[in-house]
């Protein structure tokens, strides 16, 4: 890498007051034919390139945004990283991931603030405690770690917490090696390590058809022209069904608002990342201080970027119930992202019936903790145009042939 | 949050609402001979539309009856409602 990122270039940059950074990737126009088109610059594309083009080997790849890199749901989500899936099939192919989260940065040359905080996912009910046991047991079965955690160490663990609320809490799992990162620099530090190796990052360049002949993809046609490509990858989340209309194939997937929100900034008081699924609250806090809550799903589907209020307000009334002394902190911004929900709750990374043709979609409310390991196995698949062993039971064939993955509520958090 | 027009008692918040999904998908009936591919379309694959999209709602905290809605899923606007019923009369 040209421009690798050290202590050496801060201290000469510094000197040159920080004004000779060259740019972190070239914005290329597009050539008329690439080996392997890539539809969406987000987390998950650019990680796809990435692998792609460094662990297989690829060059020749191309990466198209309709809009700019990283704009999507990686800009939109609450940062947070976690494995702790209940069936075997999620946990290893998170755990893949979060392993791959814990060598990024150094992979990368890239600080993605990657901060093993912990994750805790409290219960509220006896119900509760016992699914959480089972899980914290399945994880550990699957070389995941979790631990169980009573009220006395969750009130040390977050000093702040109401233990006593409407549905009491009973307790909780703790994975210590989970937590958040930050979300704009994963998506940036994958995009400079993958422009690095050679990939085209094509911005401003929306997908508007994908054609197709005997059976087997041809390219696609896009706001700039025709491009030629062996391979067409489609990652673009809430817009999964768009595409795959394009090239007449049907997905099982409904795509949903779900919104956040961020407070003012404040002084440390939530060294964790706190998840109830009970009362349906998620909180963290970010290195600047605001603290990052997650609401749930609309129920309608939508592709307007924004939810319906009660959504919100149903949030911020569990996270004030938990956590009383928030109840005057004030909110900074809100927003919404589009998530593509599949009927179990589980991705779809898959080769379709088109030659060529693959999508790697449906990772509904939970697909940031995934980024690099959906990048991992979605790149294999391209290349070897068959899935790897993590992902394939997460094929499309899953809902002709009843192979479900039931995360549905199994998953630490209700989707 | 959503204004909804219930076709038998008007006006209300989306709150008193609950979402159905995608309208007008009709269940088999030759369902001895169907494939299971033809089952996988029928439960699971959806349209998932980007624009006008017609769509079930159900008024669970007022009347509890069944609607027929167009709903605009880029701006959320409700186009037209119909009682649920009249299309697939229509159809059969």
């Amino acid at each position: 890498m040209s421009n690798r990122y050290s202590i050496f270039s801060l201290i000469k940059n510094g000197l040159s007051h920080n004004e000779k950074w060259g740019q972190a990737w070239r914005s290329p126009e597009p050539r008329r034919e690439y080996d392997v088109v890539i539809v969406g610059a987000g987390g998950h594309g650019l990680a796809t390139a990435y692998y792609l083009a460094k662990v297989h080997g690829v060059r020749n790849i191309a990466v198209l945004e309709k809009g700019w890199l990283g704009g999507g749901n990686v800009a939109r989500n609450t940062t947070i990283v976690r494995s702790n899936y209940l069936w075997d099939e999620s946990a290893r192919l998170y755990e893949k991931s979060m392993q791959l989260w814990e060598g990024l940065s150094q992979d990368l040359n890239y600080n993605v603030m990657f901060s093993q905080r912990g994750v805790l996912n409290l219960a509220h009910t006896l119900q509760e405690v016992r699914d959480t046991q089972r899980r914290i047991n399945a994880n550990r079965y699957n070389g995941v770690d979790g631990e169980w955690v009573t009220p006395e160490q969750v009130r040390d663990i977050v000093p702040i917490i109401n233990l006593n609320t409407r549905y009491p809490v009973l307790g909780g799992s703790l994975q210590r090696r989970g937590g958040v990162a930050r979300h704009d620099a994963v998506a940036w530090g994958f995009a400079r390590a993958a422009d690095a190796l050679g990939v085209d990052l094509i911005q401003n360049c929306p997908v508007t058809n994908i054609r197709t002949k005997g059976g087997a993809v041809e390219g696609v046609d896009t706001g700039k022209g025709f491009i030629k490509a062996k391979k067409v990858a489609v990652v673009v989340a809430g817009h999964s069904s768009v595409l795959a209309e394009m090239a007449g194939i049907r997905l099982p997937i409904e795509s949903h608002p779900l919104q956040a929100l961020v407070s003012e900034p404040v002084k440390p008081v939530i060294h964790t990342v706190i998840m109830s699924n009970a009362v349906h609250a998620y909180i963290s806090q970010s290195d600047k201080g605001d603290l990052v809550i997650g609401a749930g799903v609309d129920q309608y589907t939508g592709y307007g970027q924004r939810g319906s209020f009660q959504s919100i307000e149903h949030t911020v009334q569990a996270i004030v119930e938990m956590f009383p002394t928030l109840s005057r902190v004030r909110m900074n911004r809100q927003w919404g992202g589009i998530v593509d929900v599949t009927p179990d709750a589980c991705p779809i990374v898959s080769k379709t019936d088109i030659k060529g043709l693959y999508f790697n979609c449906g990772w509904g409310t939970g697909g940031f903790k995934a980024t690099p390991g959906s990048g991992w196995v979605f790149a294999h698949t391209i290349a070897h145009n068959e899935p790897h062993p993590l992902n394939a039971a997460f094929s499309i064939d899953r809902f002709y042939n009843g192979h479900l993955i039931d995360e549905h509520g199994a998953a630490a958090v209700a989707h | 949050m959503l204004v909804i027009r219930c076709p038998w008692c008007g006006e209300r918040a989306e709150t008193e609402f609950n979402y159905g999904g995608e309208a007008d998908i009709v269940r088999p009936t030759d369902a001895e001979h169907l494939s299971d591919r033809e089952w996988g379309d029928y439960v699971f694959m959806r349209k998932n539309t980007l624009g006008l999209h017609r769509e079930q709602w159900v008024h669970s905290h007022g009347c509890r009856r069944w609607f027929v809605a167009e709903r605009d899923t880029r701006t959320y606007q409700f186009k037209s409602y119909e009682k649920l019923g009249a299309h697939a009369m229509e159809k059969s």
